[in-house]
């Protein structure tokens, strides 16, 4: 499994892109690190490679994804998940229940409740399943978002600072737990940071927009 | 993904188009066409001024006119310097929750409900005069005073303050809340500015360009409202609105032409005044930025702002007493004047046979539920057209949703009513239910979009990046997450289908009767009991509905904090 971005940009309608085209290829378990000054568009760039650009831009050159060409699909057929600077977690569901809103359909009866126990397991947070998201602490609440993500089977995870609200110590611990997953189950990421100790963890391609 | 949702719009538009602005402009054409002398169905076939001739030439016209525009634009010139000076003592003194819960019942109160309430407070007879007599006054029966239904529309004037001015505080309100008022409110004073004058020459300058639209519709709701200036304004004449409905169920057919020119020229006295209003918008302007660049530093006005916010909290007091003053009148049977109380109780205003409030209990009810039903499904059904579209709301559009507000109803209600008669749906319960959609959609439309714009669309991304789709997305993210704005929204919308009166009273042709038409009708010489008795069911179902709204949405996620803290 291989992410793939060639001559990728992103502008506004008819306006300029907002950086020069970008070449990159992230293979399965890796994870690829998009660095630069604020404001330069790198989640406007992950928006776009997750199918969530916003309207009036467009983004131009091609992203593969195990060869399959995502920009023509929409953005839940992309099986791209994301992790957001915040958890996200819905604050309508359950914790056990947002972990399931992730699970294929095809998942059916005893069998869902078991995928999101063994998650919340591997999650350190076995028992949590009936718990309201709003009571979960910063890193309970990241890894319960990254377990989320991971039902879903992604084919590519999209990090958006995603550790940025964590203090240091928590930090390592959630980065290192996040990229343990990815690698294990083979699946190739790209991170979007501010911090050089995040490129440096993630240990993959960096690119400097 | 340049299709997504194109159908969804398709059909909101289409429906919008013929459902809204099509029956508004039809009225509107149907109503000159009378206005200038053709109206077929009562055999008049010529194109003539005759109609506008004889408008001038009816008794009290001029009266009318003079009435409609003293009430219309005093009450609303009064309401907003009342609003603005009770905001700017109140504003930090007092929790936003808390004025929300003082505001409710004075939003949720059907006008005409309100109305009778008041009349029993101010009337010679009424809980005022009886408070306070014989002690101070001495008087032992009623003294012959027109305290309602007098001359200049005073006691008209003070029951619209009531409604308009707890409407203004609301949007004033939410406003600030847009605003860093504390950072400037600092900055001002420290620049050596009275607190009053801060609030004067900087924060309101800066709150008014946003409530700039609900002070339009408080301005045209106040020049032609029915309901309320039948039962306090004066009678005769009555205000222009008044008239114009007299005219149009007067046994005279012949009085409908003159009446539809008058219709034409109550929607004309609306656009004047709104135009009048922005030109002396820019007069105020002018003169307070000379005022500013004076740099008065005016320490002495606080008593002015003491004074509105006195005279905000009489009006508010005096509400509350009114709509008390309908359930102390529903269960009284003995009460003679003066006493301050009933001498005995009884059920029997509720009991008696032939009251039948049931009925008309009922019909509302049911009316009710439909037109939010229905406006509800179209309002989400637009936002949702928006989202998939990822656009913003064109300026067209959001003036499309604030038409029926803008344009009085009684410009387009009997023209309507004609188109209505022509394809058999008049005097039916889908010609009323979709003649009060017109006035429920927007209101419905107003209260969900902002909070349906505030919903954190990171969360739906969220969803779509775990493969939901859009109907999905909808249904299981969107639509539980604003359970209460949704709530919310259709309690405002039911309240607002339950004060209806001009569209139940044109489009139900008098076979449909509800607990407003009733209530109206029966406010003028009925016994009070039975008035009382409409009334409190009347005001009742807008503070049930308001009830649900909360209670609902507290009760389904009692376990989830990050919704129930979202919507302090």
């Amino acid at each position: 499994m291989s992410l793939e971005l060639k001559d990728v940009s992103v502008g506004p309608k008819g306006g300029k892109p907002l950086f020069a085209p970008i070449s990159l290829q992230v293979a399965a378990g890796e994870v690829g690190t998009l660095m630069g000054p604020s404001g330069i568009g790198k989640s406007t760039l992950l928006d776009a490679i997750g199918g969530h650009l916003a309207h009036g831009f467009v983004v131009s050159g091609a992203v593969r994804l195990n060869g399959r060409d995502v920009l023509a699909q929409p953005a839940e057929a992309r099986r791209i998940g994301v992790l957001f600077q915040d958890a996200l977690l819905f604050p309508h569901l359950s914790v056990g229940d947002n972990l399931a809103f992730g699970l294929a359909r095809s998942v059916r009866g005893a069998a869902r409740m078991q995928a999101v126990d063994e998650a919340l397991e591997q999650a350190g947070l076995a028992g949590f399943a009936g718990r309201d998201p709003a009571t979960l602490s910063g890193g309970q609440r990241a890894r319960a978002a990254l377990m989320r993500a991971l039902l879903a089977e992604p084919e590519a995870l999209l990090l958006d600072e995603p550790f940025s609200r964590l203090d240091a110590e928590l930090r390592a611990d959630i980065r290192s737990f996040v990229f343990a997953h990815l690698r294990s189950r083979g699946i190739p990421g790209l991170m979007v940071t501010h911090d050089a100790s995040d490129a440096e963890a993630a240990g993959g391609t960096v690119v400097q927009l | 993904m340049k299709g997504d949702g194109r159908a969804l719009r398709a059909v909101v538009a289409v429906v919008l188009l013929g459902g809204v602005v099509l029956p508004i402009v039809a009225g509107f054409a149907q109503t000159a066409r009378a206005a200038f002398g053709v109206l077929p169905a009562i055999g008049a076939v010529e194109w003539s001024f005759a109609p506008w001739m004889q408008l001038m030439h009816l008794p009290g016209f001029g009266t009318s006119l003079r009435l409609s525009l003293v009430t219309g634009v005093g009450s609303t010139v009064l309401a907003l310097a009342l609003a603005f000076g009770f905001c700017a003592l109140m504003h930090g003194r007092v929790q936003p929750a808390a004025m929300g819960r003082l505001l409710t019942p004075f939003l949720a109160a059907p006008h005409a409900a309100l109305a009778i309430g008041l009349a029993f407070m101010l009337a010679p007879s009424g809980w005022i005069a009886r408070m306070v007599s014989p002690v101070l006054t001495g008087w032992v029966r009623p003294p012959d005073l027109a305290t309602v239904n007098d001359g200049w529309g005073v006691a008209l004037i003070v029951g619209l303050l009531i409604k308009e001015v707890p409407f203004l505080l609301l949007v004033i309100g939410s406003a600030l809340g847009q605003l860093p008022v504390r950072q400037h409110l600092a900055a001002g004073r420290a620049l050596g500015y009275g607190r009053g004058v801060v609030w004067v020459k900087v924060i309101m300058p800066q709150v008014y360009p946003m409530i700039r639209l609900p002070v339009f519709i408080v301005l045209a709701f106040a020049l032609s409202v029915v309901d309320m200036a039948i039962i306090l304004g004066p009678s005769n004449p009555p205000t222009l609105a008044v008239a114009i409905v007299r005219w149009f169920s007067a046994p005279d057919i012949a009085l409908i032409l003159p009446a539809s020119a008058a219709a034409l020229l109550q929607a004309g006295i609306v656009a004047a005044a709104v135009g009048a209003w922005i030109m002396a918008e820019r007069l105020v302007k002018r003169w307070g930025r000379w005022w500013l660049r004076r740099g008065g530093r005016g320490h002495r006005a606080g008593p002015g702002l003491w004074a509105a916010s006195v005279v905000v909290a009489g009006l508010m007091l005096l509400g509350g007493l009114a709509l008390i003053s309908l359930l102390v009148w529903s269960f009284a049977w003995r009460w003679s004047f003066p006493q301050a109380l009933p001498q005995s109780w009884s059920l029997k205003g509720w009991m008696s046979p032939g009251v039948g409030w049931g009925r008309a209990l009922q019909a509302s009810l049911g009316i009710g539920v439909a037109t939010t039903v229905a406006s509800l499904l179209l309002a989400v059904a637009w936002l949702e057209g928006e989202d998939r579209a990822r656009r913003t709301r064109a300026g067209w559009a959001q003036a499309l949703i604030y038409l029926p507000l803008l344009v009085p109803q009684i410009g387009f209600l009997y023209g309507l009513n004609v188109l209505f008669l022509r394809i058999g749906i008049s005097g039916g319960m889908l010609a009323v239910i979709w003649a009060q959609m017109l006035f429920v959609f927007p209101y419905v439309m107003i209260a969900l979009s902002d909070p349906w714009r505030a919903m954190d669309c990171q969360h739906v991304r969220a969803a779509a990046a775990l493969g939901a789709g859009p109907w999905r997305r909808l249904f299981s993210v969107k639509l539980p997450m604003l359970v209460r704005p949704l709530m919310v929204a259709a309690a405002i919308g039911f309240s607002v289908s339950v004060a209806q009166y001009l569209p139940t009273l044109f489009m139900g042709a008098g076979r449909i009767a509800t607990l407003t038409t009733e209530a109206v009708t029966l406010a003028s010489g009925s016994d009070r009991r039975v008035v009382g008795v409409y009334a409190v069911l009347q005001a009742g179902l807008p503070f049930l509905a308001y009830g649900a709204a909360l209670l609902v949405p507290a009760l389904v996620y009692r376990n989830r904090r990050g919704l129930l803290g979202a919507a302090e």
